[in-house]
């Protein structure tokens, strides 16, 4: 009797929990939706912010987002899979060279998004981009040892790394070991038994955490705020050492730092809803490959 | 055991270490060429391990030592010179769980010919109808080829596994309890397949049922506690071993 009770007042409870959940996201997208639906058009989108950012569109700020994300994901997703292959397939459990490497994606996975921002700015910049200058640069100028996109992306990089190996791995552990065996017994080398049956069998796993870290750095802002992104730029970036615009940045830009705070009110909103939008398809997209693919081996 | 036999496997003083615990304590037999051998005992007495150290595949299991030697065509398999890879193609396993790759049944049997190289259309098809038909699987599923896998019911995965094995053209297969997780029906099918093989391969089986070794086998290894008992004719260990605790362990598993 009292047991029922409880079971009763647990379902009770956590339907509850999932009411508030739920009606707070719609609730915030519902309000960001309302602010900013007085200015959201295909002008919006494609059309350069104008009479200091109170008016005109985002698009170099969509294009700054779309360009960063690529380049990022051009350095984490190698990185974080190759990592996660070699931590689940290659390296003994056991050692310590592995458990230190475990410990350091544990470790920077849990470092605040702003530390990031401060070593891009220190390492990329101040040392490697300086370097360079020093190395290429005939007049000594200042090409490299500046914020720009690269090494905005870069830093993104880091901070994304760690998403990618951790989801990786755990696709990778999906795979039966019976499955390797199987290869193994027909005569096939490690290499062979990774890339026919384990990454096959796990790259819906490899697709997903690719997206989720695409995601986290399409929303994070603190990395790039030393290392390459602009308030305002009248261009887009053609070149790596161009510095760019950002949807987030831009965000944070119009509510702070805005001569005129209240007349971007409804681009602040319109922008933070293309921002959400953005990251809730690529969830989207996620959802589906995994789904496509949960279907296809089953057939 | 008869003279006019040929020895496949020679196994000396074999001892092998998980760890700190030892699991197979100075096994010492000769597995005869093109017949069936069986291996019974109790469960954890070391037939999966003794089956694993003929074709290297303790060597994934970390922490593994292994002493002793087994000769393979004249040479011991654990020597340095020796490629495992090679001589996993040779040494076939089929496992007690099957273990089909979520691949189409086409494709899983073509997988250990791609994988050495052939990648002629025609060549492969023929391969896979063969080892289909050494399986008796092909009548079965000569219409769906591109079907996955894992859509055939337990006893065609099973068959399916040793289609796959004898796609890559092995002198032995190894077979851990490939019938125990089967209905009686695939179980029969399993076992008259083996039956067929022996003309071909040299066949090592676990097995935990005696009707089954002794229907399948010509010759039966008894295993207890990591040591190998007996090892002698399958007639003469069903009805006259040597030892007693043979007579006892067949005896209590007969009822
Ligand atoms: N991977 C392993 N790691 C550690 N011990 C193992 C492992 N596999 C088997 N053993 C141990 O070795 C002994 C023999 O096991 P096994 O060969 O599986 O027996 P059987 O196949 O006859 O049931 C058992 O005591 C078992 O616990
Ligand atoms: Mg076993």
């Amino acid at each position: 009797m009292n047991n029922k009770i409880l079971g009763k007042s647990i379902v009770a409870v956590s339907a509850l929990a999932v009411i508030m959940i739920v009606s707070a996201l719609l609730f915030i997208l519902l309000e960001i939706y309302l602010g900013g639906r007085s200015v959201l058009s295909w002008q919006f989108l494609t059309g350069n912010p104008t009479e200091g950012m109170t008016e005109g569109g985002i698009f170099p700020a969509i294009v700054g987002t779309v360009l960063l994300v690529l380049i990022m994901s051009v350095a984490c997703v190698p990185i974080g899979t190759i990592t996660a292959i070699y931590l689940n397939e290659y390296a003994s459990k056991k050692s310590f060279f592995t458990k230190m490497i475990r410990f350091a994606v544990n470790t920077l996975s849990g470092v605040p998004a702003i530390v990031f921002g401060l070593f891009g700015l220190g390492f990329f910049i101040q040392f490697i981009g300086t370097e360079m200058d020093r190395m290429f640069s005939a007049d000594g100028s200042l090409l490299w040892g500046q914020p720009n996109i690269l090494w905005a992306s870069l830093t993104m990089a880091l901070l994304t790394i760690p998403v990618v190996i951790v989801s990786v791995e755990e696709s990778l552990k999906t795979v039966p070991n019976d499955l390797r065996g199987g290869g193994y017994a027909l005569g096939a080398t490690k290499w062979q038994v990774i890339r026919k049956i384990v990454i096959p069998n796990s790259i819906s796993g490899i697709l997903t955490g690719s997206i989720l870290a695409i995601g986290r750095g399409a929303g994070e802002v603190a990395p790039i705020l030393f290392t390459g992104v602009a308030y305002f730029l009248p261009h887009l970036p053609e070149k790596l050492s161009d510095q760019f615009m950002n949807l987030g940045y831009h965000i944070y830009v119009m509510a702070t730092q805005s001569p005129d705070v209240e007349a971007t009110k409804s681009i602040q909103y319109a922008t933070a809803f293309v921002l959400l939008a953005c990251t809730f398809s690529l969830s989207f997209i996620a959802i589906i490959i995994r789904y496509q693919f949960r279907k296809k081996i089953k057939e | 055991m008869r003279m006019d036999l040929q020895t496949e496997i020679i196994v000396e003083n074999l001892n092998l270490y998980y760890g700190k615990k030892k699991a197979l304590n100075n096994v010492s037999l000769s597995i005869p060429e093109n017949k069936v051998t069986a291996l019974i005992g109790p469960s954890g007495c070391g037939k999966s391990t003794f089956l694993r150290t003929l074709n290297r595949m303790n060597d994934l299991i970390e922490g593994v030592k292994i002493e002793g030697t087994v000769l393979f065509d004249d040479r011991n398999i654990y020597d340095n010179s020796v490629d495992v890879v090679e001589l996993r193609k040779r040494i076939g396993m089929i496992f007690q769980k099957s273990n089909p790759f979520p691949k189409s049944i086409y494709e899983n049997v073509a997988f250990g010919p791609k994988i050495n190289g052939v990648s002629n259309k025609s060549q492969l098809d023929e391969i896979v109808e063969q080892s289909l038909i050494r399986s008796a699987l092909w009548d079965e599923v000569k219409d769906d080829l591109n079907k996955s896998g894992l859509a055939l019911s337990g006893g065609q995965q099973q068959r399916l596994c040793i289609a796959r094995a004898l796609a890559v053209n092995p002198e032995v297969l190894l077979m851990d309890e490939p019938a125990s997780a089967l209905d009686p029906i695939s179980t029969t099918k399993i076992e008259d397949l083996i039956y067929e093989l022996k003309k071909k391969y040299t066949i090592i089986i676990v097995t935990h049922n005696m009707q089954q070794a002794a229907r399948v086998s010509d010759f039966t290894a008894f295993f207890y506690m990591g040591d190998l008992i007996e090892f002698t004719d399958t007639r003469k260990m069903f009805t006259a071993p040597d030892l007693k605790q043979t007579e006892d362990y067949i005896r209590g598993r007969f009822g």
